[in-house]
């Protein structure tokens, strides 16, 4: 037993000094004589011994550099810019981290304007620049080309229109720094055509064509069915009790300058109405909150009387300017619906948070109200407050409709046509989406 | 002077229009130096206009105080208000420690202030009239109002944890379904009442009739 106990531990210690000596060393590749791997594998066998301190050089950091790089000029912008592409470099990751260097000559010196790691900075994200990409080649499967779009010099400096521009790519992984072998360059040019735009375009001009042919057709044929809108019909009837009572009508342009298309549309608005009110013999009141509004709602309100054959009626001093401040402007109006208890009240145009104070004023004064609007948020209190409420587009339709006239009344025809056009798209844009084709949704996409 | 009356007007407006359409498309300088351009002169015509808007304020309560209408002092009160405040901002000037700055923080802001203030008790005086189930609609706008106010206060989150969530899908699924058709909508308007007035089909807006 002893014996064996005796063999056994010789066995073992054997076996370790062995393990020691070179069962536990890397195993050595076969070399030429004389390429220094002898000396690599005697050194190795050193350090494992562990007789001697440890000498070897670092590891060699392999960082991936991509294999082309492109400079060119931006596309779509006012010739200030420059962009840099290059395919992803093989075996890169995000650990690695590129960075641009811009220069006035190919000699620098060089200015850092971009670094970023190689999982961000992709092709596709920038689709405003590259919109032929984006809506027909992107890849669905991962990113494949970074682009970096180069606006400016270092801090805050423009790049020049027509001036030669060089740009250098570096890359670092672990504190090595690799560089692409060449230096781009390139020369921002302007653009005279917005191609990021392009689907708008064609629709816009689709649609306008569409609307000049069914305003074309009302010429032709006079007689177009148009869907009846409640709170329009509901105008005379309005003007009428306002006149039956003695009171005056109240009229509001909104909130907004002339520059919002809700304001013009309550100006046509007002045109129509003034013609009414003339006609009816009744008094309008407008308070304005825009003096250039004021200006021009005088003058449609002199012309509506003077169309309805009574100039001699319109007094300048009932379309007057109140305040441009938003809640000094529902002080005074709710004032004047307090003091003057008009018959009615239209409420058109775009309206903030003061829609419920003025509307809940009109409502307490047992006024008539008709409201229009394109504010989103402010539909629900008119609707809440009003007696009739047009709802966004019905705002826009409302002077074609009041009008009455066949070629105004066209326009309502190709807008509807469109919206029809647009709900076709939605359906079908959402069952391919459903089913994993985002091609129309991006082809709708606004880049720009 | 009938060219000038009927014919330039909207001459200009289809001319500006168009202009203005196809610059949208121009990304290099001279498109936006175009467009910086027309908002100066914008903001130089508005400059003026506030002339004519201080003389038809000042117009219209003068007329007031003169025919002695019912109310006619609130016109006097704003016609002093308006001199003192041009007197005190011309010598003074407006900044804050001035009269007219102390009139501003302590007087102009406080009543602003209050006028908005009341908009919470407008708001319930709305809910109360609205939420009267009289028909299916306002019987569907009462149970999702409830919901929505219930999700969007503490209590709500108290009673259950999914009322909250509720609230969320009511607004983020239904409500902003209908809020982007009401959206889509008033676009495609925009654009059928723009093509109207570049090419003159609506003209109301410059008065003189069609």
């Amino acid at each position: 037993m002893k014996n064996n106990l005796s063999q056994a531990a010789i066995f073992l210690l054997l076996l370790f000094t062995l393990s020691l000596a070179g069962f536990a060393q890397e195993p050595v590749e076969p070399s030429a004589p004389g390429d220094g791997s002898e000396i690599e594998a005697l050194q190795g066998a050193d350090i494992v011994i562990g007789l001697e301190p440890a000498v070897s050089e670092p590891p060699a950091v392999n960082v991936p550099l991509p294999e082309s790089a492109t400079l060119d000029d931006l596309a779509n912008d006012n010739g200030t810019g420059v962009v840099l592409q290059f395919p992803a470099s093989p075996g890169e990751t995000a650990e690695l981290t590129y960075t641009v260097l811009i220069g006035e000559s190919a000699g620098g010196p060089w200015t850092p304007v971009a670094e970023f790691t190689a999982d961000t900075t992709w092709k596709e994200d920038e689709g405003h620049f590259f919109p032929a990409f984006y809506w027909f080649e992107k890849g669905r499967d991962g990113k494949t080309i970074h682009a970096v779009p180069i606006r400016n010099l270092g801090e805050n400096v423009p790049l020049e229109t027509g001036k030669q521009y060089f740009v250098k790519l570096q890359s670092a992984l672990g504190g090595t720094t690799a560089e692409y072998p060449e230096v781009l360059s390139a020369t921002p040019r302007e653009n005279w055509f917005d191609t990021s735009k392009t689907n708008m375009l064609i629709l816009a001009v689709l649609f306008g064509a569409t609307v000049l042919y069914f305003i074309a057709r009302a010429r032709r044929d006079p007689n177009l069915f148009i869907r009846k809108i409640n709170g329009l019909d509901a105008v005379d009837e309005a003007i009428g009790r306002a006149t039956e009572m003695g009171k005056p009508i109240l009229y509001l342009n909104g909130m907004s300058t002339l520059a919002d298309l809700s304001t013009l549309a309550a100006l046509n608005i007002l045109g129509r109405v003034a013609r009414r009110v003339a006609n009816y013999e009744s008094t309008l009141v407008v308070p304005c909150r825009d003096p250039i509004v004021l200006t021009v709602a005088q003058e449609i309100v002199k012309a509506g009387y003077a169309d309805a054959g009574r100039p001699d009626a319109y007094n300048e001093d009932n379309i007057f300017f109140l305040t441009e401040d938003q809640f000094s402007y529902a002080a005074a109006v709710c004032g004047i619906m307090m003091r003057d208890k008009p018959a009615a009240n239209f409420f058109m145009g775009y309206y903030y948070a003061e829609s419920l104070i003025l509307a809940e004023t009109g409502a307490n004064t047992g006024a008539i109200q008709i409201a229009g609007t394109d504010a989103a948020t402010q539909i629900a209190f008119f609707v809440t407050t009003c007696d009739y409420t047009l709802i966004g587009e019905e705002l826009y339709a409302a002077s074609a409709y009041l009008s009455r006239e066949p070629l105004v009344l066209g326009s309502l025809k190709g807008q509807d046509m469109a919206k029809l056009f647009m709900m076709i798209v939605i359906v079908i844009g959402t069952l391919l989406v459903t089913f994993g084709m985002h091609f129309i949704k991006d082809l709708f996409k606004a880049l720009g | 002077m009938q060219f000038f009356r009927k014919q330039f007007p909207i001459l200009l407006a289809f001319v500006m229009g168009m202009m203005m359409f196809i610059r949208e498309f121009i990304p290099a300088k001279i498109a936006i130096n175009l467009y910086e351009g027309f908002t100066n002169w914008a903001i130089v015509i508005v400059g003026f206009s506030a002339l004519f808007a201080i003389l038809s304020l000042l117009h219209h309560h003068v007329n007031k105080i003169r025919r002695k209408v019912p109310g006619h002092g609130y016109s006097i009160v704003t016609i002093v208000a308006f001199v003192q405040m041009l007197i005190l901002g011309l010598i003074f000037s407006v900044r804050p420690g001035t009269p007219v700055g102390w009139e501003y923080w302590w007087l102009f802001v406080p009543m602003q202030a209050t006028m908005f203030a009341t908009l919470a008790f407008f708001i319930a005086s709305a809910a109360f009239r609205a939420f009267r189930a009289r028909t299916w609609e306002a019987l569907a706008l009462l149970v999702a109002g409830l919901f929505v106010m219930i999700g969007r206060v503490p209590i709500g989150e108290f009673i259950s944890p999914y009322l909250s969530d509720f609230a969320g899908w009511i607004m983020n699924n239904p409500n902003m379904a209908g809020l982007r058709g009401v959206a889509l909508g008033v676009a495609l308007a925009q654009i059928a009442i723009s093509v109207r007035i570049i090419f003159g089909i609506e003209r109301t807006y410059m008065g003189g009739g069609d």
